[in-house]
């Protein structure tokens, strides 16, 4: 049985071959609807989300399969004071497959330890969050015909931004790409990235405060949101939380076959008139989330052969 | 002092001065009923000055710690008044609850059953990191 926790536990094989079966899905979705007949995945949520838990319900309802969970961790008993690993391996006894989010870092490791049914992590704390890693992959492959060979730039809180820092860590097993970091000085990417990660496998990246001075050179742009609840200092999150606008001014010096991402929700980083523009990518990101989160539980449960 | 004073034990050398205690905290050495000897600041020809630790017992020593806490430690083994084995403890790939996550963050801040487990990720640098949330733990 395998779980998904972190990027790192699909090989390059792995992750390749999920993205083809979600281009095949994308192909034709209705030779995969009756996939998951009488499978059910319970989505458990103890940290309030729209995307990821609709999207990962959308996803087991459009392979056939039903789906129960709970939103947020006071509709669990996690409020009567039970410990992951309880719940997980209760939950498991109801379910084929769990989804789970939860505020503390390692939490979905810890469920997956007891869970006698795959575990997927639908994020944990600032920590990580693979099936946006997943669906960021897909929408650069589905965008740019590729995963080699591309200039992306990171551009907002790259510090507590856990879709950075997996999207960074999964980008490194491939070849080619040019990593530019645009952030605050407060929000910097992680020492430990840089060096286990980026020193460690010998990759070029830059780092810079400005985006208009960079944004000519990329073939990607990876916009963040300032996350207010990883702040504990309100006057920081202030401070910092409209430092990059992105505009169609700042986009004339960008290339024309540009893709924007943004793992959503966008509060101020990125103005509303530039959802028209055809170089923004991150409405489509959502479906491809979906996408990718179908074939994924296809793979998990066993039923891609 | 000489080490076949003891019998039965270990002779816990070439410790950096002043870190015995350390060590006998976290060995738990408190604990046990037997003779532990700890020598602070004898003198060294290599190291100038050394602590020591002797314990008069044939107990499960935690290699692990020691070589978390100093790599450059020197273990002797006695059995039956001999010296049978002398090494230097390796850095330990994984270790059990030796180190606590500090992250407010990490789910060992609310689960308190939980072992901290930490995972060596760089031996050059000898850093470790928590196995849940990955965290640097030292």
């Amino acid at each position: 049985m395998k779980h998904l926790i972190d990027i790192k536990d699909l090989s390059i094989e792995e992750i390749n071959e999920l993205i083809c079966v979600a281009n095949s899905i994308i192909a034709d979705e209705n030779s995969y609807s009756q996939m998951c007949r009488g499978k059910i995945l319970a989505t458990l949520f103890f940290e309030p989300s729209t995307r990821t838990r609709l999207s990962f319900e959308s996803a087991m309802l459009r392979l056939g399969g039903q789906v129960l969970g709970f939103s947020s961790a006071n509709s669990s008993s996690a409020a009567k004071g039970e410990s992951v690993s309880d719940t997980i391996r209760t939950v498991s006894c109801y379910s084929d497959i769990i989804a789970m989010r939860h505020p503390k870092e390692g939490a979905p490791f810890v469920g997956s330890l007891t869970s006698t049914v795959p575990v997927i992590n639908a994020g944990d704390g600032g920590h990580n969050h693979p099936t946006q890693t997943l669906t960021d992959l897909l929408t650069i492959h589905q965008e740019k015909g590729r995963l080699t060979n591309f200039t992306i730039g990171f551009c907002g809180d790259l510090k507590f931004g856990r879709t950075v820092h997996s999207l960074v860590t999964a980008l490194t097993r491939y070849t080619g790409i040019k990593f530019v970091f645009i952030s605050p000085h407060e929000l910097t990417i992680p020492e430990y990235l840089k060096k286990e990660v980026l020193a460690k496998n010998q990759i070029a990246y830059t780092e810079t405060t400005n985006l208009e001075d960079s944004i000519h050179d990329l073939d990607i742009l990876y916009m963040t949101r300032v996350q207010k609840e990883r702040f504990f200092n309100e006057d920081d999150y202030v401070r910092l939380k409209d430092y990059y606008i992105l505009t169609k001014a700042k986009l004339e010096k960008a290339k024309t076959d540009l893709c924007i991402m943004h793992p959503l929700p966008r509060v101020n980083e990125i103005a509303v008139e530039v959802d028209s523009d055809p170089r923004a990518c991150y409405f489509k990101q959502v479906s491809y989330g979906r996408y990718i989160r179908m074939a994924l539980i296809l793979k998990l449960l066993d039923l891609l052969n | 002092m000489n080490i076949d004073t003891i019998k039965n034990g270990y002779v816990i050398d070439h410790i950096k001065a002043g870190q015995a205690m350390e060590i006998y905290d976290y060995l738990r050495l408190g604990d046990l009923d037997c003779s532990v000897a700890i020598i602070k600041n004898a003198r060294s020809q290599k190291m100038g000055r050394k602590d020591i630790i002797k314990i008069d017992q044939n107990i499960p020593i935690d290699i692990d710690v020691l070589g978390y806490l100093d790599p450059n430690i020197t273990i002797n083994v006695i059995r039956n008044n001999e010296k049978v084995k002398k090494f230097k403890p390796d850095l330990p790939e994984k270790l059990v609850n030796v180190i606590s996550c500090k992250n407010p963050r990490c789910i060992t801040s609310i689960e308190q059953e939980l072992p901290h487990i930490c995972i060596l990720t760089d031996p050059e640098n000898r850093t470790y990191r928590c196995q849940y949330c990955e965290s640097k733990v030292n």
